[in-house]
C-alpha cells in the first residue's frame, strides 16, 4: 500500500501537523511519501525528506500554489492519487478547504478528522462535536482522510528521504488569492502551545483579555478562547478552540471565564491537564478540570499572575 | 444572481448527543432538532442579499426525512422565496448529498451555492468542497464576508492565523462562518407567510443518485471521560498543585 502525506507549511517552515499525519499514515501500514505543494518550497521540501519513515517527497513548486487553493491542488493530487491508496492531510483550514474537492474528484467519501487508526481501512473519528466517537469502515477502493493532528504523536526525525519534482499546475483558475490579514504575535501558535489560556464570555470585553495577556507573557502560553467570546467579538475568530474552531491537546489548558459548553469541551478535552477559574460553582467546566478555582476571574487572575512571579515567572 | 441554500436538521445545538446503548449511532428520539447553526447564517446570507437587490432570488433545499420540511418552513420564514424538499430516511454522506445538490444545480441554475461549512452532526465539513468539485466551480471556505463586484465575488475566508481574501469567479460557491452575520429570528407574520411558500417534493431517485454509504459506522462510543479533579482554594494553590503536583508550569 502506499499513502500520501500533504504537508502542512507556510512555504517556509514545515509544521509539525505534518509529522504527525506521518505517523497516523504509517499506522495504516505501507510506504508513505509526503506531497510539498507551495511556491519556493525547497526547504520545506529538505525539511520533510528528514522526517523518519518516509519514502520519498514529491515538491510541487508553482505560484498558484502559494496558498494551495482548492482548484489548483486539485489539480496536482488527483492525477498523484493514481499511484496511491490512500491520502492523508491535517485537519488544517488550508487542507479542509481542498480535501474534499479531492475527494469527489475520486469519487470516494471523506473520513474527516481521524483520531485513531484501528487498520487500513478501519478509523475512529468524533461526531456530535466529540460527544460520541464513530469507528467507521471505508468501502471506497482509495481513502481521502484529514487527521485531527492533536491525536498523534510526531514522526522523529532521522530521515533522508529523495526529492522529486513534479510538472506545475497550468490552470487557467476560477479563483485567486488576494491577500491576507495574519494575527501577528509572538506566541506560540495555539495548535502547537504546550500551554493555552483561554477566556470566555465571562471576560466580558476584549480590552479584559489583558488580564489573561500578563498570564500568557509569563507562562509563553497561546491565547485561546470560547466560540461564546468570539461571538460576542471580544477576541478574533482564530483564537477559537471548539467544534467549530481549533481542537488542542496542550500539556496544559487553562479555562478562564468559560462555562465549558459542549462545543468548547470537544476542542480542549484531550489537554493533558485542564484548570478552570469560574465564579459559577456549577459550571460545567469543572467537571473536566483536574484544578477548579471558583473565583472571580477579575480577582483570581491578578493574584494568578502575582503567585506565578512569586514561583519565578 | 439566483441563490441557493442547502440546509440540514440536525440535533439542536444546545442538547448534548446520547450515544445509544447498542452502539449503533447516536440517540435522536424524543429530541429538540434544528437547523444546522451554520446553514441559519447562510440562510441569513441569502436573504440579506435579496435585500440588498443582489439576489433575485433564493431558494432552500434541504435533503432529509419528512420532518425536514419544518426547516425549510423556517428557511422560508426567514425570508428565502421557495424550498425543495428532498425526502429520504436514509442518513446521507456528504458525497451523496453532494450529488444530489449537484443534479439539483443543474436543473436550477444558481449563480452562488451558500453552504454551512459544517454540520454540527457529522462533523464531515465535506458538503461544500465536494459540490465545488462535481460542478467544476470555485470554492471560497469559512467565509467572514461576501462582497458581490460584477461577476466576481470576493470572499474572506477564516483561516488558521487570521483571515485570507479571495475572488471567485460565479457561478461559484461559498461555505459559512460563524462571524458572517447574526441570523434573524423569524416574526410570526412571517411565520404565518411561509406556511403559503411552495416547497417542491422530490426522492434521491428523482435525481438518478446512488446514495448507497461509502462508509459503515461499525460502532458509536461514549468518548473516554475525564475525571473531574479538584476544587483549589485559592491562586496560590492553584500555581502549587500546576507547579509540584502536575509538573506543567
Amino acid at each position: 500500500m502506499a499513502i500520501l502525506v500533504v504537508a502542512e507549511h507556510d512555504n517556509s517552515d514545515l509544521k509539525d501537523a505534518t509529522h504527525k499525519a506521518v505517523t497516523a499514515a504509517a499506522a495504516m501500514g505501507g510506504e508513505v511519501d509526503v506531497l510539498v505543494a507551495g511556491k519556493g518550497v525547497k526547504d520545506v521540501s529538505a525539511a520533510a525528506a528528514k522526517i523518519s519513515g518516509v519514502r520519498k517527497v514529491i515538491a510541487c513548486d508553482h505560484v498558484s500554489l502559494t496558498r494551495q487553493l482548492a482548484e489548483s491542488m486539485e489539480e496536482v493530487i488527483v492525477p498523484l492519487m493514481e499511484g496511491y491508496d490512500a491520502i492523508l492531510a491535517p485537519d488544517t483550514t488550508t487542507h479542509k478547504n481542498y480535501m474534499p474537492r479531492v475527494a469527489a474528484k475520486l469519487d470516494v467519501q471523506q473520513i474527516s478528522s481521524i483520531t485513531g487508526v484501528e487498520s487500513a481501512d478501519t478509523f475512529v473519528r468524533p461526531i456530535y462535536a466529540g460527544n460520541a466517537m464513530a469507528t467507521v469502515q471505508s468501502t471506497d477502493a482509495k481513502k481521502v482522510i484529514t487527521v485531527r493532528t492533536t491525536a498523534f504523536n510526531a514522526a522523529e526525525e532521522g530521515g533522508s528521504a529523495s526529492v522529486e519534482t513534479i510538472a506545475d499546475p497550468s490552470g487557467p483558475f476560477k479563483s485567486e488569492y488576494v491577500g491576507e490579514e495574519l494575527s501577528k504575535s509572538d506566541r506560540p501558535e495555539l495548535t502547537a502551545a504546550k500551554i493555552v489560556i483561554s477566556g470566555g464570555r465571562g471576560m466580558g470585553s476584549g480590552e479584559n483579555f489583558k488580564l489573561i495577556e500578563g498570564i500568557a507573557d509569563k507562562l509563553g502560553a497561546a491565547m485561546g478562547a470560547s466560540r461564546a467570546a468570539v461571538d460576542a467579538g471580544f477576541v478574533p475568530n482564530d483564537w477559537q478552540v471548539g467544534q467549530t474552531g481549533k481542537a488542542v491537546a496542550p500539556a496544559l489548558y487553562i479555562a478562564v471565564g468559560i462555562s465549558g459548553a459542549i462545543q468548547h469541551l470537544a476542542g480542549m478535552k484531550d489537554s493533558k491537564v485542564i484548570a478552570a477559574i469560574n465564579k459559577d460553582e456549577e459550571a460545567p467546566i469543572f467537571q473536566v478540570a483536574d484544578y477548579g478555582l471558583v473565583a472571580d476571574l477579575f480577582k483570581a487572575l491578578p493574584e494568578f499572575e502575582a503567585e506565578l512571579a512569586k514561583v519565578g515567572y | 444572481m439566483k441563490v441557493l441554500v442547502p440546509v440540514k436538521r440536525v440535533l439542536d445545538y444546545n442538547v448534548k448527543a446520547r450515544v445509544k446503548s447498542d452502539q449503533s449511532g447516536v440517540d435522536l428520539a424524543n429530541v429538540k432538532m434544528s437547523m444546522n447553526p451554520f446553514d441559519e447564517i447562510s440562510v441569513e446570507q441569502a436573504v440579506k442579499m435579496k435585500e440588498s437587490g443582489a439576489a433575485t432570488e433564493a431558494v432552500v433545499v434541504s435533503i432529509g426525512p419528512a420532518k425536514a420540511q419544518e426547516t425549510i418552513r423556517t428557511g422560508l420564514a426567514m425570508g428565502m422565496d421557495r424550498g425543495i424538499h428532498v425526502t429520504t430516511d436514509e442518513d446521507l454522506e456528504p458525497l451523496a448529498v453532494a450529488k444530489i445538490l449537484k443534479a439539483i444545480c443543474d436543473e436550477e441554475a444558481p449563480e452562488l451555492v451558500i453552504l454551512g461549512k459544517q454540520a454540527i452532526d457529522n462533523d464531515y465539513g465535506a458538503t461544500g468542497g465536494m459540490l465545488a468539485a462535481l460542478m467544476g466551480w470555485p470554492i471560497g471556505s469559512a467565509a467572514n464576508s461576501i462582497e458581490q463586484s460584477g461577476s466576481d465575488l470576493t470572499v474572506v475566508k477564516e483561516v488558521d492565523g487570521g483571515l485570507q481574501t479571495v475572488k471567485l469567479q460565479t457561478p461559484a460557491i461559498v461555505t459559512t462562518d460563524l462571524r458572517l452575520n447574526e441570523p434573524r429570528y423569524a416574526s410570526l407574520p412571517n411565520i404565518m407567510k411561509a406556511k403559503k411558500k411552495p416547497i417542491d417534493a422530490k426522492t434521491p431517485s428523482d435525481y438518478g443518485v446512488d446514495t448507497t454509504p461509502r462508509l459503515k459506522t461499525l460502532k458509536v462510543t461514549e468518548p473516554e471521560a475525564r475525571k473531574a479533579g479538584i476544587k483549589v482554594e485559592d491562586a496560590a494553590q492553584l500555581v502549587d498543585k500546576l507547579k509540584n503536583e502536575a509538573g506543567v508550569i
